[in-house]
């Protein structure tokens, strides 16, 4: 048996040979080197790249320096028109930071930054708190864990706007204002929560009661994912260092502070910088929550007869204050553009700051 | 706990123990239990308002105590005035959303496949520099692409159109990052044994790799369905109005046309509360639905990535 040498067999040398021979056929078809297919696949993806992402970033920031240009044919080539504008001295701009201080002039842009950092530090911590505080807890149970797991995620699956509306019924005056109404239960006399109007003989919200509805709001938005990350977080830690732990006779405590955060700490990092970004660019929410409720909050950007560009009053964060002003003001993209660029200085201030204070706590 | 009661000479410390350690669960129970409830409350409301009459709801709070417990106030009027409204009514944003969710995953799906395969399988000059570059951009917020891409739509006039809509939304880089780590797990030997069998670089990327990461598509696929049917700034500024082509038809999505019925007004009236929750209802459905059909897949998505929409 041993001495049995297999030899193809005429037919399999023939499959062989007839093998080779489409591969040759086919080699010729796809002959192309590699980097000429990478750069064909690729074109679809670059093509939308380019045209809807690059050339908006490099052009927006060109809009921004340059300042007192009036755009009366749509801006989409910022700096083609300011170069035949100026040449042909058709109209009186320069090049320079005159929107960025126009944009740190404007009252509602100053008031719309103090706004969002008020939510931010007040919502992330507690956010991210809570959601610590519930993974842990979810990862310590048992029984009706994933039952938990499902309701606690239910928030992220659901429309921005849909949910933002049922909140800004329930925290309203009308009989549906379902917090209104646990409140009188307890005695408490109803309070205006969000508008700034006067509602069945309820004064104005103050900014504090607004405050507690888009804190409640964005926790209740917020805690899903921020969970999710953490239970995926807390599944990859070795249960090896829990056994030491008992063994030494640690308290829960104890074993959840030097033991469970610290090997957290990559995703508590994560968590932090992108909560301090999102909550940062907040707008949909906030819109949804105030709905019309808000008389000078309208309901597109803003109210379409009063700008209310001057008006220092209202709940409106950075992003919808862009929007607004490009919806009201098409002409002039370079103020909001000034007011992104803004935006984006301070998101990457808040992310260097972060990653500075994270060197030496983060465990890798 | 079992397994530690051998610590314990003691008798009545290993109860005391025990006995601490039961208050400890209980309390984990009710912590889990009130925030159930916090994230439930609002879901409740929703579908308990959605099929409450509106006249219930009038007046207000403090003077309609039971506005959620009158049973006898139940109907489906609510519903039937979501659905009869005319050429600006919820079939309609639903047949746009419709429309521009899957126009637009198609769109997003097919570049992200194609170019999550150039940087994962070929080799090429400046790959990795260019893949830097796209990442990078994942960092700018949005408004910025957003101010300038609102300026071309006007400019080339396509405003209120499906354009606008779709191919804004064309690419995602997040998607090409998230494929182009799954492409990257495949084992080069399949790729090397595909060569020898003759099978050429596209034919591996259609035979090979995008039935193994089928999962991972899917994924991707039913999270830019998701971002499509939640979109609100992008349509909010470039279909506000009727379709360019057949002004009657209205180009609103299902997000503008909810947070628009709150500006809506009957006869001068502000319309019922009950008719806008029933409208959240309506939008709300068919995530659910997908939500309870492929849990897996969007929470495997969601906790790589963070973005909602």
């Amino acid at each position: 048996m041993a001495q049995e040498v297999i030899v193809p067999s005429s037919d399999g040398a023939a499959a062989i040979d007839a093998t080779k021979a489409k591969l040759v056929g086919k080699r010729k078809l796809i002959n192309l080197p590699q980097w000429a297919v990478a750069w064909i696949v690729l074109i679809p993806a670059l093509f939308f790249i380019i045209w809807f992402m690059l050339f908006p970033i490099v052009n927006t920031t060109l809009f921004a320096f340059i300042g007192d240009f009036y755009y009366d044919k749509g801006g989409s080539f910022a700096l083609a028109q300011f170069v035949v504008a100026t040449t042909k001295n058709s109209q009186q701009s320069s090049f320079g930071f005159n929107n960025f201080v126009e944009v740190l002039q404007n009252k509602v842009f100053l008031h719309s930054i103090r706004n969002t950092a008020e939510l931010v530090i007040i919502e992330v911590p507690l956010t991210i708190i809570v959601s610590l505080l519930l993974a842990t807890f979810l990862n310590s149970i048992k029984v009706l864990k994933g039952f938990y797991q499902t309701i606690f995620f239910l928030p992220y699956v659901t429309n921005t706007i849909a949910l933002g509306l049922v909140f800004n019924i329930a925290f309203s005056r009308g009989s549906g204002g379902l917090v209104n109404i646990l409140l009188s239960a307890f005695g408490v006399d109803p309070i205006n929560w969000l508008s700034d109007a006067l509602v069945g003989g309820v004064g104005k919200a103050t900014r504090a009661h607004q405050a507690v509805v888009i804190v409640t709001y964005s926790l209740w938005n917020g805690l899903a994912f921020k969970i999710l990350v953490f239970m995926s977080g807390l599944a990859t830690i070795d249960k090896q260092y829990y056994d030491a732990a008992k063994i030494d006779g640690s308290s829960s405590f104890t074993i959840w502070r030097r033991i469970t955060l610290p090997l957290l700490s990559p995703q508590i990092l994560y968590i932090t910088i992108t909560s301090f970004i999102g909550s940062f660019k907040m707008y949909t929410g906030v819109m949804a929550v105030y709905q019309g409720q808000s008389s000078s909050t309208g309901y597109y950007f803003g109210p379409t007869t009063n700008p209310g560009l001057t008006d220092g009053d209202e709940w409106i964060p950075v992003v919808g204050w862009i929007y607004r002003y490009l919806y009201l003001y098409p002409t002039e993209p370079g103020i909001p553009s000034a007011g992104s660029l803004v935006l984006l200085a301070i998101i990457m201030m808040i992310t260097v700051v972060q990653f500075a204070v994270s060197k030496k706590r983060v465990h890798y | 706990m079992a397994e530690h009661a051998m610590y314990f000479t003691d008798e009545r410390a290993q109860r005391n123990y025990k006995i601490r350690v039961g208050i400890l669960k209980g309390l984990v129970y009710v912590f889990l239990s009130i925030f159930a409830l916090f994230m439930v409350i609002p879901f409740v409301i929703m579908v308990v308002g959605s099929f409450i009459e509106a006249k219930a709801f009038e007046g207000f709070a403090d003077t309609a105590k039971i506005s959620y417990l009158g049973f006898s106030n139940w109907s489906f009027s609510n519903y039937q005035f979501i659905f009869s409204n005319g050429s600006s009514s919820f079939p309609t944003y639903f047949l746009n959303t419709l429309i521009v969710a899957v126009a637009s995953t198609t769109v997003t799906v097919v570049t992200a496949v194609l170019a999550a395969f150039a940087f994962a399988r070929l080799n090429f000059k400046g790959r990795d520099a260019l893949f830097a570059l796209l990442l990078a951009t994942m960092m700018i917020p949005g408004e910025m692409m957003v101010i300038t891409n609102y300026q071309t739509v006007k400019a080339i006039n396509w405003t209120n159109t499906f354009a606008a809509l779709i191919l804004v939304h064309g690419v995602s880089v997040f998607y090409i990052f998230y494929l182009r780590q799954t492409f990257q797990q495949i084992p080069n030997e399949l790729y090397l044994a595909a060569k020898v069998d003759g099978v050429g670089d596209l034919g591996y990327l259609v035979k090979v790799m995008i039935p193994i990461a089928m999962p991972t598509i899917t994924t991707i696929i039913i999270l830019s369905m998701m971002g499509a049917w939640n979109s609100y700034i992008w349509p909010n500024l470039v279909a506000r109005g009727g379709w360019k082509y057949f002004p009657k038809h209205s180009m609103k999505l299902v997000s503008n046309g909810l947070r628009d019925m709150f500006s809506l007004t009957i006869a001068n009236q502000p319309i019922p509360d009950t008719y806008k929750i029933a409208g959240s209802m309506v939008i709300s459905i068919p995530l659910l639905i997908v939500f309870i059909l492929f849990r897996k897949y969007i929470m495997r998505g969601v906790s790589r990535s963070g973005i909602k929409g």
